[in-house]
C-alpha cells in the first residue's frame, strides 16, 4: 500500500510550492482586477483568500489547517459575507429608486439629450461595398464612407441620391452601428442618430461642471447630496436616479415609527411565530402518534405503512405546494368541489385571511408529519423495553405509560430538533411562496403585507416583488429577523449540549 | 401491554388499521388527484375523480411534444419541462459533487486533527448553520449584480452564480460525515500514524474508501436539496431557458394561464425520480439527523 512510502521527497515539496504560487498569484490578479473594476470589497475578499491560502498551504507548520481551510473559506465567504452584506445593505437607501453607484448616475445624467426639433430630418443608409453611406434626403447631404462597426464621425457634403437605398428593416439591423456615428453637415452642425427614423441635432440635458456639481441645458445647477443620495436642484427637487449611500438608522427608524410599516409587521410577526409553534406542535403530534402506533408489536403491513406514510416527505415540497395551490382553487379546485358536493360549502381559502392560514397550515402539517415520524420512530426505538414493562406490570395503563415513560425519555434528545423545525418554519419562505405570496393582502398598509406573509417572505416581497425594490429596508427587517434567528440558534445550541451530557452522563453509568 | 386478553387485541388491531387506512386515504388523496387529472381533458376541473374521456395530451406536452388533437388542432408544449429539469440535474450533480468534497475533508478534520481552537470553530459552525441561506436573498442578488459587471458569467442569470452560493450548503452535510468519522475506531489512524503514514495519506487511504456509504447518501441528499431550492433560483435566475424545475413549475399557476392538466403531467414526470431517490436514500436521512444532533 502506498501508506508505506513515507518520506516525502524533497522534489514534491518544491512542486506543492510552487502550485501554491500560481494560485496565489492568481488569485491576486483576480483581486486587482476587482479593485480595479471599482468592487473593492470583493477585491478585499479574493486578497484575504490569498492570503489565507499562501500561508496555511505554504508553511509546513500550518500542515493541519489545510483540511480545515476549504470548509471555513467556504462558510465565511458563502454564508458569513452574505449575512454581514445584508446587515450592511439595511444601513443604506439602496432601492429601485437609489440603484447604482455615484460614477455610475452621473454618467447615466450627462447621456441623457434632447433632440433640437428644427434639426431634425429623416434618413436613409446607402450600402457601398461592406460599408455605407447615410443619405439625408431633405437637405441632400451625403457622408463620407462609414463602416457603422464602431465609434465613428464623417462629414457630409451635397450630393445626388444614391441610386440604391438599403430597406428600412435592414437598416434598423445596423443600429448599434448608427447610434455610435456623428455626421457633421457643411455648415458645421453636428447631428445624431435620434430614434430609428431621424438623424438630429443633440444636446445634452446635464453636463459635469464640478466634482459634485452638473449644469442643466437650461442654466439650472445641481449639486450632488450625499445624504439623501440624489442630485437636487435648486428648487430642493430630486432628481432621479439616485445612487446607494449609507443612511444610518433610517430603515429601522421607518420600521418603529411609521404606522404604516410597523402595524402590519406586528401583525406578521405575530403570525409567523403562531405559524412555527403550531407546526412543529402539528407535525410532532401526528409524527409522534403515527409513530407510536407502527412501534406496536402487534401491528402487520408495517413496512407497507410506512413507506406510504413518509410519501408527502418523499416528493420535491415545490411540487406538492404547487399542487395543493391547485387543489385548493375556489373556482376549480378538487376540495372545493368535493366539499360543497358533501356539505355544500365553498371556503374562500385564498381572499379570506384565517382559512388563508388555515390551509398554510394544513399543507405545512401534511410537508411535516412524516419527519417527525421518521424521527419519533428513531427515539421510540431507544426506550428501554422494561421500564414500560414494569410499569405495566404495576398496572399502569398503555397512556399512562406512555405519557410517564416514554413521553419523558424521548423529549430531551428531540428537543434541539424540534427547536431547528421551528427555526425552518420561521423562515420557510417556499410554503408561503409558493402556496398564498401572502395573500390576501392585510388592508391599509403602505408596503405590501399579507394576511399569510411571514417575516421572510414579507422581506422577499419588499425586495423582489413590488415596483419599490425596497433592499435597503429588507435588510434592515432581515436584520431583526436575524436576532430572532440568533436567539433560536443558541437555544437550540443548548439544548443539544443538555442532550450530549445527558447522554455521555448515562453512558459513563 | 404484556399479556393481552385476544378479543381486546382483536378490536385494537381493527381501530390501528381502520386509523391508519382513513389517515392515508387523506394523506394520499393529493396524489390520487393529480394523477387523474393529467390524464384529463382540458386545464379545468370536473366533476369526476376517474377521467371520462382519458388522454395523453398532457403528458405528449409534458415531454416537449406537440400534440394533435382528434379535431386537427395542434397543442405545443407551454414550457420546456425537459429543459428545466435538465438544468435542476446539471446543477444539483455539479453543486453536489462541490459540497461533498468540501464537507468530506472539513469534516476528517474535525474529527481527526488536532487544531487549535477547532471547539470553538466547530461551536461558530453550529450557530452559524442557522442561518438559512434565505435569509441572506438581498445580499446574494447584490453581490451577484455587482460580480455581474465584472463579468457576465458570476451575474445574473447565470448557472455559475447559482452553482457557487449553493456550496454554502456544506455546513449541514459538515456534521453528517462528522458523525460518521467520529464511529470510526481510533485504532485505526494509529495503526496508519505508526507505519508512517501523514494525515493526508490517512485521510485519502483508511478514513475516504470507509466513508464511501456516507458520502453518497450525503451526495443524493445535498443533490435533492439543491433541486428543490426554490427561494435564491427565483432571485438569480430571470430567463425562461435558465430556469430551474423549482422556479419554471410555478409559471404553470399562473392566475392569467392556468395549466392545471399540464402542471399536473409535468409534476409527476419530473417529481417522480426525485421521490424515488429520495425514497432510496430517507432511512440514511434520519440516522445522520439524529446522530449528528446528538453526538455534537
Amino acid at each position: 500500500m502506498a501508506i508505506t512510502d513515507t518520506s516525502a521527497p524533497q522534489g514534491s515539496a518544491w512542486v506543492r510550492l510552487a502550485v501554491v504560487a500560481c494560485v496565489t498569484a492568481v488569485l491576486l490578479a483576480g483581486s486587482f482586477y476587482l479593485y480595479q473594476l471599482s468592487q473593492p470589497v470583493f477585491g478585499a475578499i479574493l486578497l484575504a483568500l490569498a492570503t489565507g491560502f499562501a500561508i496555511i498551504f505554504g508553511a509546513k507548520r500550518y500542515y493541519g489547517a489545510r483540511f480545515i481551510f476549504p470548509g471555513v473559506a467556504a462558510v465565511l465567504i458563502f454564508i458569513a459575507f452574505p449575512v454581514a452584506y445584508t446587515i450592511y445593505i439595511g444601513f443604506t437607501n439602496y432601492s429601485s429608486f437609489n440603484l447604482l453607484s455615484y460614477e455610475r448616475t452621473i454618467e447615466v445624467l450627462t447621456a441623457r439629450s434632447s433632440v433640437d426639433a428644427s434639426t431634425e430630418q429623416p434618413f436613409a443608409v446607402a450600402a457601398e461595398d461592406d460599408a455605407y453611406r447615410i443619405w439625408l434626403p431633405e437637405s441632400g447631404l451625403l457622408s463620407d464612407v462609414v463602416s457603422l462597426q464602431d465609434a465613428q464621425s464623417a462629414a457630409l457634403t451635397p450630393a445626388n441620391a444614391p441610386a440604391v437605398l438599403l430597406d428600412r428593416r435592414d437598416a434598423i439591423k445596423l443600429r448599434s452601428g448608427l447610434q455610435a456615428l456623428t455626421l457633421t453637415t457643411p455648415d458645421g452642425t453636428v447631428i445624431q442618430n435620434a430614434g430609428l427614423r431621424t438623424f438630429a441635432s443633440l444636446t445634452p440635458d446635464f453636463v459635469r461642471t464640478g466634482p459634485d456639481e452638473l449644469t442643466k441645458s437650461d442654466g439650472t445647477i445641481l449639486m450632488a447630496n450625499h445624504e439623501t443620495g440624489f442630485f437636487v436642484d435648486q428648487a430642493g427637487e430630486n432628481v432621479p436616479p439616485g445612487w446607494r449611500v449609507t443612511i444610518g438608522w433610517d430603515n429601522f427608524a421607518r420600521v418603529f415609527q411609521s404606522e404604516g410599516i410597523r402595524q402590519p409587521m406586528v401583525s406578521v410577526f405575530i403570525w409567523t411565530f403562531f405559524f412555527a409553534t403550531a407546526s412543529v406542535v402539528l407535525t410532532f403530534g401526528i409524527g409522534l402518534t403515527l409513530a407510536v402506533i407502527l412501534q406496536w408489536p402487534h401491528l402487520r403491513f408495517k413496512a407497507l405503512y410506512r413507506i406510504l406514510l413518509i410519501l408527502p416527505y418523499a416528493v420535491p415540497a415545490f411540487i406538492s405546494i404547487l399542487v395543493f395551490r391547485g387543489l385548493f382553487n375556489q373556482n376549480f379546485g378538487e376540495i372545493n368541489l368535493i366539499l360543497e358536493a358533501l356539505f355544500g360549502i365553498r371556503p374562500n381559502w385564498f381572499t379570506d385571511g384565517n382559512l388563508a392560514r388555515a390551509m398554510v397550515l394544513i399543507v405545512n402539517t401534511w410537508l411535516g408529519y412524516p419527519y417527525m415520524m421518521l424521527l419519533a420512530m428513531g427515539f421510540l426505538q431507544s426506550v428501554p423495553e422494561d421500564h414500560k414493562k414494569a410499569a405495566a406490570l404495576e398496572g399502569a395503563s398503555a397512556l399512562r405509560v406512555f405519557f410517564t415513560i416514554t413521553l419523558p425519555q424521548i423529549i430531551p434528545p428531540f428537543l434541539p430538533l424540534l427547536i431547528a423545525s421551528f427555526a425552518f418554519n420561521f423562515n420557510n419562505l417556499v410554503l408561503v411562496f409558493l402556496l398564498t405570496r401572502g395573500l390576501p393582502d392585510i388592508p391599509g398598509t403602505i408596503i405590501p403585507a399579507g394576511e399569510t406573509d411571514i417575516l421572510a417572505s414579507f422581506t422577499y416581497r419588499l425586495a423582489f416583488d413590488n415596483a419599490g425594490q425596497q433592499f435597503g429596508l429588507a435588510g434592515a427587517i432581515t436584520l431583526l429577523i436575524f436576532l430572532v434567528v440568533a436567539a433560536i440558534s443558541y437555544a437550540n445550541f443548548v439544548a443539544m449540549r443538555r442532550a450530549a451530557q445527558r447522554r455521555s452522563g448515562r453512558a459513563n453509568l | 401491554m404484556i399479556v393481552e386478553r385476544p378479543r381486546d387485541l382483536m378490536v385494537k388491531k381493527i381501530c390501528a388499521h381502520g386509523f391508519m387506512i382513513f389517515f392515508l386515504a387523506l394523506i394520499l388523496f393529493p396524489f390520487l388527484v393529480v394523477l387523474s387529472i393529467s390524464f384529463r381533458e382540458g386545464n379545468f376541473s370536473v366533476g369526476s375523480i376517474i377521467p371520462q374521456n382519458p388522454t395523453l395530451e398532457h403528458w405528449w406536452l409534458a415531454f416537449g411534444m406537440d400534440y394533435t388533437r382528434a379535431d386537427g388542432t395542434v397543442v405545443t408544449p407551454p414550457y420546456p419541462v425537459l429543459l428545466w429539469m435538465w438544468n435542476s440535474i446539471k446543477i444539483g450533480l455539479i453543486a453536489g459533487f462541490g459540497v461533498l468534497a468540501i464537507a468530506t475533508v472539513s469534516a476528517y478534520a474535525f474529527s481527526r486533527i488536532r487544531i487549535r481552537g477547532k471547539g470553538a470553530m466547530l461551536d461558530g459552525l453550529f450557530l452559524i448553520q442557522m442561518f438559512p441561506t434565505t435569509l441572506a436573498l438581498v445580499a446574494i442578488y447584490a453581490i451577484f449584480d455587482a460580480l455581474g459587471e465584472v463579468t457576465p458569467i458570476m451575474g445574473l442569470n447565470s448557472h455559475v452564480a447559482l452553482v457557487v452560493i449553493y456550496l454554502a450548503a456544506v455546513t449541514l452535510h459538515i456534521w453528517t460525515i462528522k458523525g460518521y468519522f467520529d464511529s470510526i475506531d481510533t485504532a485505526l489512524d494509529k495503526a496508519a500514524a505508526i507505519d508512517g503514514a501523514t494525515p493526508w495519506q490517512t485521510f485519502r487511504y483508511i478514513f475516504l474508501p470507509l466513508a464511501v456509504p456516507i458520502m453518497s447518501v450525503v451526495f443524493v441528499l445535498a443533490f435533492i436539496g439543491f433541486v428543490n431550492d426554490y427561494p435564491i433560483a427565483s432571485v438569480l435566475i430571470r430567463s425562461e431557458d435558465k430556469m430551474t424545475l423549482a422556479v419554471g413549475s410555478r409559471l404553470y399557476l399562473n392566475e392569467f394561464k392556468y395549466l392545471w392538466g399540464d402542471f399536473a403531467a409535468a409534476a409527476i414526470l419530473s417529481g417522480l425520480p426525485i421521490t424515488v431517490v429520495f425514497l432510496i436514500a430517507q432511512k440514511y436521512l434520519v440516522s445522520g439527523l439524529s446522530d449528528g444532533a446528538v453526538k455534537g
